[in-house]
């Protein structure tokens, strides 16, 4: 085989990859378990959150099963699972709450824990963190009240 | 190592001081692992030879941070020594300091200079503008300056330098793909770099062959094979302003270990092409960061 054909072929395989369909819808649905992965996760993450002295203080008042059931949906829908999210968009649902930039970083830290611990692979876990991440702008409150409150916090440590 | 000149001195001990004294109160480590980045050679928060937008350590937008590194490259003609320490405020303002010891080696030998090396001070500030490397679609985008002041410029003058210090103005933007690469985290870095610097600073700023300074451009890339593994390779584009020996660009491969969010080890091998007339200087390149 000359050279040229060879990288004609090489070009006509990249193409054929290029223009291959994309995954389905629901792929990354599946590759979390589907139904019962998505739920095994949310227990594993909630219960490091429970444990976890940097946020842990943000969920004490919040009803568990109803936060447990809204974030199954919410993996479920995200990952184009076949579900309802019954629950307020990320931006309502955080209007009253001061999630500083480290409290999500520490969510997403507790959620990289949990995904290991379910044993989900690297590009697995990078897909969900990669659908996730534009939320942090709706979670994350810049407003002065949150930078106070910290701040406090910071001092009082 | 001779010692600091006073004004290294304070702001080292500032630092430090800050380091012990302040920031146990204020300190923070609300930034996701290895989004600090290692220190680059000049000591700003970047690859190993080209300065990202990300700042160092792992201070959030309400947090303190900072980091402090040693780095070794080593030709076998010449090795190079860098240390110095960064400091970052709210994630917005990083503060560097950092020396460069340049041993001369085989040039020594061959020519018989009386100096074994070339050392050289860098006062850097870098200002976060825009974005943010993980979150926003946009990319993270910081400006900065690296003030580079050579301890003593007598060897580049006479080699042609006009100056023995300068300063370098950068622009760089720096973004995380979460599943770029096949699935797996990529990180991409672009920085645009005015400088009159020779061989970063170290052969002086400016020459008889070019006196202007130069736009280069600089880029690293990076796949995180886990949140604690990066590899990747960076290219830095050289002015080339010394009549008496052609200057190449800098190219490198390396390996960034990030094991928690206090320590990162990069391992590199660097290809610094032609230095002060001799070719073909390789090398590896290690580098140790602290952060707190």
């Amino acid at each position: 085989m000359s050279i040229r054909t060879l990288c004609l072929s090489a070009c006509l395989l990249l193409l054929t990859a290029c223009a291959s369909t994309p995954p389905p819808r629901d792929a990354l649905y599946n590759e979390l378990g589907g139904q019962a992965g998505i739920e095994a996760l949310v227990e594993t993450l909630l219960f490091r959150v429970s444990d976890d002295a940097r946020i842990a203080h943000h969920f004490k008042d919040v009803n568990i099963i109803n936060l447990n059931d809204r974030l199954v949906e919410f993996l479920c829908v995200q990952s184009g699972g076949p579900c309802t999210y019954a629950g307020k968009d990320m931006a309502e649902a955080h209007k009253h709450v001061k999630v500083a930039e480290a409290d999500f970083n520490a969510l997403v830290e507790d959620l990289m824990w949990a995904m290991d611990q379910r044993g989900l692979s690297r590009r697995t876990q990078n897909r969900l963190l990669q659908r996730l991440a534009a939320m942090q702008r709706d979670v994350v409150r810049r407003g002065q009240q949150a930078s106070l409150q910290s701040a406090e916090s910071g001092a009082a440590r | 190592m001779s010692s600091f000149p006073p004004r290294v001195s304070i702001a080292l001990v500032s630092l430090a001081a800050l380091a012990c004294c302040a920031l146990p109160a204020y300190a923070g480590q609300g930034r996701l692992l290895a989004t600090g980045g290692a220190t680059q050679v000049e000591g700003s928060a970047g690859g190993g030879v080209v300065p990202w937008a990300v700042l160092a350590g792992y201070g959030t937008d309400q947090q303190l941070g900072g980091t402090a590194f040693y780095t070794r490259v080593d030709t076998g003609d010449y090795a190079l020594d860098a240390y110095g320490a960064a400091f970052t405020l709210h994630n917005r303002l990083e503060l560097s300091v950092a020396r460069q010891s340049f041993d001369l080696g085989e040039l020594q030998r061959q020519l018989a200079l009386p100096w074994d090396a070339l050392e050289q001070d860098i006062f850097g500030a870098k200002l976060r503008v825009a974005g943010d490397v993980v979150y926003t679609r946009m990319p993270q985008i910081s400006v900065g300056v690296q003030h580079k002041r050579m301890r003593d410029g007598t060897l580049p003058l006479a080699l042609g330098a006009r100056d023995d210090q300068g300063t370098d103005a950068y622009l760089s933007a720096t973004k995380l793909f979460l599943d770029g690469a096949g699935g797996y985290q990529l990180l991409l870095n672009a920085t645009l770099r005015n400088t009159s610097a020779n061989q970063g600073g170290l052969l002086g700023f400016g020459g008889d062959q070019r006196a202007a300074r130069s736009w280069v451009w600089e880029g690293s890339a990076a796949v995180l094979l886990d949140p604690r593994l990066a590899v990747g390779v960076e290219y830095r584009q050289k002015p080339d302003n010394l009549g008496f020996a052609r200057e190449d660009d800098w190219r490198d491969v390396f390996v960034a270990w990030f094991p928690n969010k206090h320590v990162a080890v990069v391992g590199a091998w660097a290809d610094l092409g032609s230095i002060a007339t001799l070719d073909d200087q390789r090398g590896a390149y290690v580098s140790l960061q602290l952060s707190f």
